[in-house]
Parts: structure tokens; C-alpha cells; sequence
């Protein structure tokens, strides 16, 4: 479980994240939503150490994350998996080297036993047998899928995703949160997904901070969304006139 | 002002460089693809532009020295003392900052725009320690064995060239380059090349680290990683010289 406790951050003058507490539950999707540039990545990147709080309190299971040493926080860190946007592949190294990082540099294993959890992580995101092809020889939704693979490689605690679904079409979208979904509910990880794609929203939210200019504006999950009369989260959930009828026609009904 | 915030900056990078590594044997495999990347790969131009260079230098000197009172073998006298004193430690080193300079400030560069480098802190890696920590020390491993590589090579073009268009024989040539030799001035050389190495390898890390943006500012770090590793061989150059020379 991680807590967050009226954490603030700044850029200059300009207020980004303002007092946001929110807990983010183990076994579950934990989703940040809101719309671009309100503060979702800035969040993310508090919560992982590389912004540094201005205000508040980040608990990794009870351990003030922030005010630990550097050791310490290495030691929290080899516990955090983390998808990157653009999955933030090493491009040197093949997607076997790549997901064997993490168990070279942190794990005693052997050389069989780092390809069997090679493999076992290729196989779960449906990368079997690849494990010689670079990052640039992969589609996005490949690269998305094998910078899972290498997240949750060294077994994490926590996993946290940036828009896991940037740049996909909903279909590959879809297949990427089910299997976000799937991992986290095998492994009892607390998962944490920065998205404002309403796919994974509807598909993955068991449990839902939305985020408006910076402050925590909504909390719930998925089937909450559609009750909800907040007016900014309806703004941002259905956005086009489209959504707005099915909305009307869903609360009608 | 901006000069003492990247010189601070400078420092602390290069603390966090040598700080204890996480695991060795990850860093000794990648010390040996360093080694590789910037030793091996430099070969091809080292060996080329000084073996054309120890023979513009014999030619020059021989179309220089025309006095009967100078001595033929004073051409490959020149030859040696020019390779061994300053065109293989300094200008192979300067050719050397715009080849790997750049390349790694580039690499190192593209890393961090790419969130490479995010990723390698946030599973708890001391990402400078991983990604320049290897670049120094293969740098200063290698870099003395192509400039001794540049220096045999241009000694020999310049033989070459000495016999090819007669201005000097063979036997002139070869007691020119034993006549008057004082093997201190190989520790000169070659502390001044061990200097420029990790300069070269240190500074355009440094650029390559800090660069934020897109590719534009890749270009900009590698273009400043070049730059500045330039002068600062110019300005240790003339320190070292100064040191060891006066």
C-alpha cells in the first residue's frame, strides 16, 4: 500500500500538485486520471523520487519515502517496477538483456535461472519467444508489453505505469490493461496507472483519484464514474457530444 | 556565475561516478564494451590520420632543412619528438574529444530524453555510476595504447615516406629517431594523455547527463561536450607542459 499525504509541488511561481492525499491499495488498479498538464506524470514522478516534494508525505507501507537516506531509498526502489510512457527500453541491449537487468544487478541467480524468469515474464506479456530482438525492431504496443516484462521482472511490490496506453489503438489498449490488471491481481501488487484514456479507466479503475489543475477533485472507481455529478469529471469523461447523450441516456434510464 | 554552478555540478556528478558500484562484475562487463566502443572503434582513423601525418612531417622537414650544418637525421629526430611531444598526445586526443566526445555525449544524451536513465534510478541503480563510470575508466585504460599505436604509426609513415620520396635514407632516418631520446619525456606523453582521456570521457558525460529537452538539445550537449572537452585539453596541455617541461 502506498499513502499519499497532502503532498504540494511547485515549478517557480506556478502551483502544479496542491495538497493531494489519496491511497493507492494493494491487490488493486490504483488510477490517476485528469486531463494533460493537470499534474497526473508530476504525481508519479513524486511518488518514485524523481521530483522532489515540496510539502507532505509519501508512504511505501509505512516508510516516509522522501526523508529516507539514499541506501534506504535504494532499497524501496528495487521494489518499485515502473512502465514508462515510452517504455524507455535500453537500446543497446536486446529484450532478453533488458528484462535480465534488474536480476543482474539486484539477485544472486544463475544463468538458467535468470533465463527461466526471462522467459516466464516474456511468456505473460505474450512476448514468447522473442528475446533476442531489439527495442527498435518492436511496435509500440510490443515495446509497452516488453517494458512490462521488465517491470515486473525482479518480482515488485509496487508497479507504477505512465499512460501504459499512449499511442495505442483501443484494441492493443485493451490487451495492455488486462494484462496490467491481471499481474497486479496474480501478484498482489499495488499498481498505480497515470492514464486519461477512458477505455482503461472504464476497463481497469478499481479505484480512482481524478485530478483537476493540480488538486484532487473525485475518488471512486468505474462504476462510480457513471453516477457521478462532479461537472469538471463529466467534462473530462465524456467529453464529446456523443458521450454526453450516452451519459444522459445511461442516468435517464 | 554559470561557470561555478556547472563546475559544482561537475564535482558532484563525478562524486556520484565513484561511488561504490552496485555490482562489479555488471560494471567489468561493461568496462570491456566500453573498451570496444571507444578504443576499437577509434583505430581505423588514429592509425590513418597519423601514419599521413609522421609523413607530412618528414617531408616538411625535409623540404625545411637545408642548411648543410643541419644534419639528415635531424628529419627523423623532428619526426619523433613532433609524434612523441605533442601531435599523438594532444592532437590525436583533440580528434579523439570530437569522436567519442560526442558519441557519448549523444548516447548519454538520447538516455536521458528517452527516460532510460529515469528508469535505470527508479530500479534503484546509481545511474551515473553505471553509464560514466565505465566510459572513464575504459577511456583511460585504452586511450594510452592508441596513442602509442599513433606515435609507432607515425613514425613509420614518416619512414616510409622519408625512403619513398628520398629525403632521407633509411639508416639516416632510423639514427634520427634513436639519436638523443629521453624516456622521461614518454611519461610526459603519456600522462598528459591519461589526463585528456578521462577529461574527454568525464566532461562529455557530464553534457550528455544533464541535457533536458529533445533531440535538438542532444545535438546542442554534443556539440558543447566536443567544445569544451577541446579547450580544456588546450588548457591542461599548456599546464602539464608548463609542469614538466620548465
Amino acid at each position: 500500500m502506498i499513502e499519499i499525504k497532502h503532498i504540494s509541488k511547485s515549478f517557480g511561481d506556478r502551483k502544479v500538485i496542491d495538497d493531494v492525499s489519496f491511497t493507492f491499495e494493494q491487490g488493486k488498479t490504483n488510477l490517476v486520471i485528469g486531463e494533460s498538464g493537470s499534474g497526473k506524470t508530476t504525481i508519479m514522478k513524486l511518488m518514485v523520487g524523481l521530483h522532489e516534494l515540496d510539502a507532505g508525505e509519501i508512504l511505501y507501507d509505512g516508510q516516509n519515502f522522501p526523508t529516507l537516506g539514499v541506501k534506504d531509498k535504494q532499497e524501496v526502489r528495487k521494489k518499485i517496477g515502473m512502465l514508462f510512457q515510452g517504455g524507455a527500453l535500453f537500446d543497446s541491449q536486446t529484450l532478453e538483456e533488458n528484462i535480465q537487468f534488474p536480476l543482474d544487478m539486484f539477485t544472486n541467480m544463475s544463468k538458467e535461472e535468470k533465463l527461466d524468469r526471462v522467459n516466464f515474464c516474456l511468456d505473460k506479456v505474450q512476448l514468447t519467444n522473442r528475446n533476442k530482438l531489439y527495442p527498435a525492431e518492436l511496435s509500440g504496443g510490443m515495446k509497452k508489453r516488453a517494458a512490462l516484462a521488465r517491470a515486473i521482472a525482479n518480482s515488485p511490490r509496487y508497479l507504477f505505469c505512465d499512460e501504459p496506453n499512449s499511442g495505442l489503438d483501443p484494441k492493443t489498449s485493451i490487451v495492455i490493461d488486462n494484462l496490467i490488471q491481471s499481474l497486479t491481481h496474480e501478484f498482489n501488487i499495488t499498481t498505480i496507472v497515470i492514464t486519461h484514456d477512458m477505455n482503461s479507466v472504464m476497463e481497469i479503475g478499481e479505484k480512482i483519484l481524478y485530478i483537476y489543475q493540480g488538486k484532487p477533485w473525485w475518488t471512486g472507481n468505474n462504476k462510480d464514474i457513471l453516477k457521478t455529478t462532479n461537472p469538471e469529471l463529466v467534462d473530462f469523461v465524456f467529453a464529446s457530444g456523443f458521450m454526453k447523450e450516452v451519459f444522459a441516456a445511461v442516468k435517464n434510464k | 556565475m554559470k561557470l561555478f554552478f556547472h563546475l559544482g555540478r561537475y564535482f558532484i556528478l563525478i562524486k556520484h561516478v565513484f561511488s561504490k558500484p552496485e555490482k562489479l562484475s555488471v560494471y567489468v562487463r561493461q568496462i570491456i564494451h566500453e573498451i570496444d566502443n571507444i578504443g576499437i572503434s577509434s583505430l581505423p582513423i588514429i592509425a590513418i590520420i597519423s601514419f599521413f601525418m609522421g609523413g607530412v612531417i618528414t617531408i616538411q622537414s625535409a623540404f625545411g632543412f637545408t642548411s648543410p650544418l643541419v644534419p639528415l637525421y635531424a628529419i627523423g629526430y623532428t619526426v619523433r619528438e613532433s609524434m612523441l611531444l605533442e601531435f599523438s598526445p594532444t592532437i590525436v586526443c583533440l580528434i579523439l574529444a570530437g569522436k567519442i566526445g560526442s558519441n557519448i555525449a549523444s548516447e548519454i544524451g538520447s538516455m536521458r530524453i528517452t527516460e532510460q536513465i529515469d528508469a535505470l534510478e527508479i530500479m534503484g541503480i546509481n545511474s551515473a555510476g553505471y553509464l560514466i563510470l565505465p566510459k572513464i575508466v575504459a577511456g583511460v585504460l585504452i586511450m594510452p595504447f592508441l596513442i602509442a599505436l599513433s606515435m609507432v604509426l607515425g613514425i613509420g609513415g614518416g619512414y616510409v615516406m622519408g625512403i619513398a620520396t628520398g629525403a632521407c635514407s633509411s639508416y639516416k632516418f632510423i639514427y634520427g629517431i634513436q639519436a638523443m631520446f629521453e624516456p622521461w619525456k614518454l611519461y610526459y606523453s603519456f600522462t598528459k594523455v591519461i589526463t585528456f582521456a578521462f577529461l574527454i570521457t568525464s566532461i562529455s558525460s557530464y553534457f550528455g547527463y544533464y541535457t533536458h529537452g529533445g533531440a535538438l538539445e542532444v545535438g546542442k550537449s554534443s556539440t558543447a561536450a566536443v567544445v569544451y572537452s577541446s579547450i580544456l585539453i588546450l588548457i591542461f596541455n599548456f599546464i602539464l607542459t608548463q609542469l614538466f617541461l620548465t
